[in-house]
């Protein structure tokens, strides 16, 4: 393999990895600053216990989630060199930000959450996770405006003197019409993600509890989580069809990928699946719903899409085709198309069918009820997998479809890597990496079931609020 | 002043937030298995950074990211030609972050005593190979014209970076026992006070020795004057140590690394990562630089944002200003296997 296949493994591998606890974070911070909220409103405690609860296992998510995200900082100067040289100017200061803006934000009110119920005021203590939350957004702003402009790079100049993309209009770059439709639908996909996780959460604790106290305090769990789940589904559609039309607008090529379009139709039929190998060359048997691609790409159910054939001449005119032009690649501009065709339907699908489960359970737990039969334990446990997966599939959606582009036509993926890194060195790297994230997969799941099964503990006995001068006692948390 | 300088100075800032604080974070890690004789008195340990270590080690981040965006030819330079020892920085900051969040998570000794182990090593590494990794920028590596390294892995490792290395380690040690010192009571209180004086006695030697190596090959008047301070920063803070002022002995180890680290930067000026060959090219604050216009973006937010994560950051170690002795540890909490 030669380093630039290892380094895009290793970015597959550890950003994907990575944004399985990304998500969780995003919406659960959101989650638990909100039950800690209502407790502070309503004064039932059983609020309080959720937040306590839930804070724990995100505790247990956020540990994974912040050291993998140094990794990520990391590679991009590691792996990535000529990468790093050529968009430096653009892409350097959208991470900047985030770390001056987000990760100090996030870690030090973390830090004042986790070990503060008996230093601060309760109001302040609530408010440390909305600040944690606020911080995850601005994140998720700026890696997502960095990654906006890969795929549409805008508000720059390219310095044939110094050979390199130069910013000369950050507002653009934040403003990037991709930017403005990515990032709500990854944060409201976000939030899918931490409110199913508390649905399945609280729903296997119903069905271990037949009769007990503890009951209603799970219900209320199930019927929060479903509920953000459902609204944030809804948003997720609705953003991700202005995504659609937005990315066939600047990258045609992947909206004709993701339905293995090779010749342009008007109106474009969309397959919900295919048997067959997607080459193009032989008749496959795929069932479609009529104008549907159309529909997605331009807002009009007879509206024409460009085919992959079409564009790749129009590609190969534009950028040329000659193996030593800049831009040449062998796939001829053309992404692996089972891989884009597949997790665009599984991103969609698996969005899908969470919503419809969270639609279910709202409608199960309506009126009190609070049934926790073996079904629907089943059912909500499998919930939370489908979001997470479903972003996982959307990522790769977006990065393969952007291919054989790092910066869509600036910079082809082959020559973003480090020239001086040796196949040796990725690999070792690729391997480490690889291993240390499946021995922390493996503890962090462990830890997880332990603590989801032990439940929501029993609240303390009552003590003051706020530190009193002269007071000894213990901790209320420690390490 | 010209704004590459600005950033300079700026990048120069991160590092010495950085290395002043998580410095005394990975002092305590080092110290867990030297200081505290029971699980208590680790836990003890643990908890006078539990609340501020992540804020800490975002200064990294912060550094990594500032240098992308102000000095990219720097930022890429560096990353892929220090290589193998930031992937192992990585692998031990991975695994020492989960280790402060997971060891308390189970009622169970080995389930600690590995988690012990993580949190270490997790010390360990960083502590030396960012005293080697900067003593390569100083001393100079092997770039071509095209500004790339072209040296291996073991190119980084000569008597100079390792001395380096040498001194972080001491430096950091000596900086997490006052740290431990100032922020615990009973004992264990003591015996940081007591291994801090031989502890920061080497620190000083090695620092000596490596600054002024560096002094004499690369030195400016400026970093003379810095390392002069700092020298007396960590003689002060030594000092005091003995007569039991805690606070003043870690105000000096603080002092002592952040004007050692502004006196290497400014030994390093207006370079960023010289080269060591006659036929390469040096980086420097001028070649490795992003445009104006994205240095006056970023000066900005720099100008804005900084003074109010200082503010915060600041606040946070006010809120937690307590010393915490083992009557303080709560029961072992920890689900059991």
């Amino acid at each position: 393999m030669d380093p630039t296949d290892i380094a895009r493994w290793q970015f597959a591998i550890t950003t994907v990895y990575h944004f399985l606890f990304v998500p969780i974070t995003i919406g659960l911070s959101a989650i638990i600053a909100g039950y800690e909220i209502t407790w502070l409103r309503t004064g039932n405690d059983q609020w309080l216990r959720l937040t306590k609860f839930f804070g724990k296992l995100f505790l247990i998510n956020f540990a994974i989630g912040v050291v993998t995200g140094i990794v990520q900082e990391f590679q991009f100067g590691m792996n990535w060199s000529d990468y790093s040289r050529f968009v430096g100017d653009v892409f350097g200061a959208p991470l900047a930000v985030e770390g001056l803006l987000a990760f100090f934000l996030e870690s030090t009110f973390l830090g004042l959450w986790i070990f503060g119920w008996d230093r601060l005021p309760a109001r302040l203590h609530a408010a440390c996770m909305v600040l944690v939350h606020l911080g995850t957004l601005f994140s998720a702003y700026f890696i997502l405006a960095a990654n906006s402009w890969m795929q549409n790079p805008v508000g720059f100049a390219y310095n044939p003197d110094t050979g390199r993309a130069e910013m000369n209009d950050f507002a653009a770059v934040l403003l990037n019409k991709v930017q403005l439709v990515t990032f709500p639908h990854v944060v409201l996909a976000a939030y899918m993600t931490g409110a199913a996780f508390v649905v399945g959460v609280a729903m296997w604790q119903l069905g271990r509890r037949s009769s007990d106290g503890d009951r209603p305090m799970y219900r209320l769990a199930v019927r929060t989580g479903a509920a953000i789940v459902l609204a944030s589904g809804i948003g997720v559609a609705i953003t991700g069809d202005f995504q659609g039309k937005i990315m066939t607008d600047v990258q045609p090529m992947k909206m004709a990928a993701a339905e293995a379009l090779y010749d342009t139709e008007a109106p474009a039929d969309f397959s919900l699946f295919t048997l067959g190998t997607l080459d193009g060359e032989k008749e496959t048997f795929s069932v479609t719903v009529p104008g549907l691609l159309s529909f997605l790409a331009t807002g009009d159910t007879q509206g024409e899409v460009k085919g992959i054939n079409d564009l790749r001449a129009q590609y190969e005119k534009t950028y040329g085709q000659d193996p030593g032009a800049a831009y040449y690649s062998e796939d001829g501009y053309t992404p692996v198309i089972p891989v884009t065709y597949w997790t665009f339907r599984l991103m969609i699908g698996l969005g899908v069918l969470a919503s419809v489960i969270a639609a279910w359970i709202l409608w199960i737990t309506r009126a009190g009820r609070s049934p926790a039969g073996r079904r629907t334990v089943w059912v909500a446990m499998a919930l939370p997998f489908l979001p997470l997966f479903a972003n996982s599939f959307g990522w790769i959606f977006t990065e393969l479809g952007r291919q054989p582009w790092a910066v869509f036509g600036l910079m082809t993926t082959d020559r973003a890597v480090s020239p001086g890194v040796s196949t040796g060195e990725v690999l070792t790297s690729l391997i480490v990496l690889t291993a240390v994230y499946g021995v922390l997969a493996v503890i962090e799941v462990r830890l997880l079931l332990t603590y989801i099964a032990r439940g929501a503990d029993p609240l303390p006995e009552p003590t003051s609020d706020v530190d009193e001068p002269g007071n000894d006692r213990p901790l209320a948390f420690a390490y | 002043m010209e704004l590459t300088t600005v950033w300079f100075m700026l990048i120069a800032v991160l590092w010495i937030g950085y290395f002043a604080l998580e410095g005394f974070d990975f002092g305590v890690g080092l110290l867990l298995p030297v200081l505290a004789r029971n699980d208590t008195e680790r836990r003890v340990m643990i908890n006078t950074i539990g609340p501020v270590w992540d804020g800490n080690e975002v200064w990294l981040l912060v550094a990594g990211g500032a240098t992308f965006a102000a000095f990219p030819e720097w930022y890429a330079t560096l990353f892929s030609g220090f290589y193998l020892p930031l992937l192992l920085i990585l692998v031990a900051l991975i695994v020492r972050g989960v280790a402060f969040e997971y060891r308390a998570k189970r009622d169970d000794d080995q389930w600690r005593s590995r988690w012990d182990v993580a949190i270490f090593v997790g010390s360990l590494v960083p502590s030396v190979l960012w005293g080697v990794a900067f003593a390569n920028i100083l001393r100079g590596v092997p770039i071509d014209s095209d500004l790339e390294y072209v040296g291996g892995f073991f190119n980084l490792l000569n008597p100079y970076a390792l001395l380096g290395g040498v001194m972080t380690l001491l430096l950091f040690l000596t900086h997490g026992a006052l740290f431990i010192a100032l922020k615990t009571d009973g004992e264990i209180r003591h015996r940081a006070r007591a291994l801090a004086l031989p502890v920061g006695a080497a620190a000083a030697v090695a620092a000596v020795l490596f600054l002024g190596w560096t002094q004499l090959e690369t030195g400016t008047v400026g970093s003379a004057v810095a390392f002069l301070g700092a020298a007396a920063a960590l003689l002060a803070g030594l000092a005091v140590t003995v007569r039991g002022r805690e606070g003043w002995a870690f105000v000096g180890t603080f002092v002592a690394i952040a004007l050692g680290v502004a006196g290497l930067f400014l030994a390093l000026f207006p370079d960023v990562m010289p080269t060591s060959l006659a036929t390469g090219t040096s980086l420097t604050t001028t070649n490795a630089a992003a445009t104006a216009y994205t240095l006056r973006i970023m000066t900005v937010v720099a100008v804005i944002f900084t003074p109010l994560v200082l503010a915060y950051q600041g606040w946070t170690y006010w809120v937690f200003r307590k010393r915490i002795a083992t009557h303080h540890i709560p029961a072992a909490v920890g689900a059991g296997r």
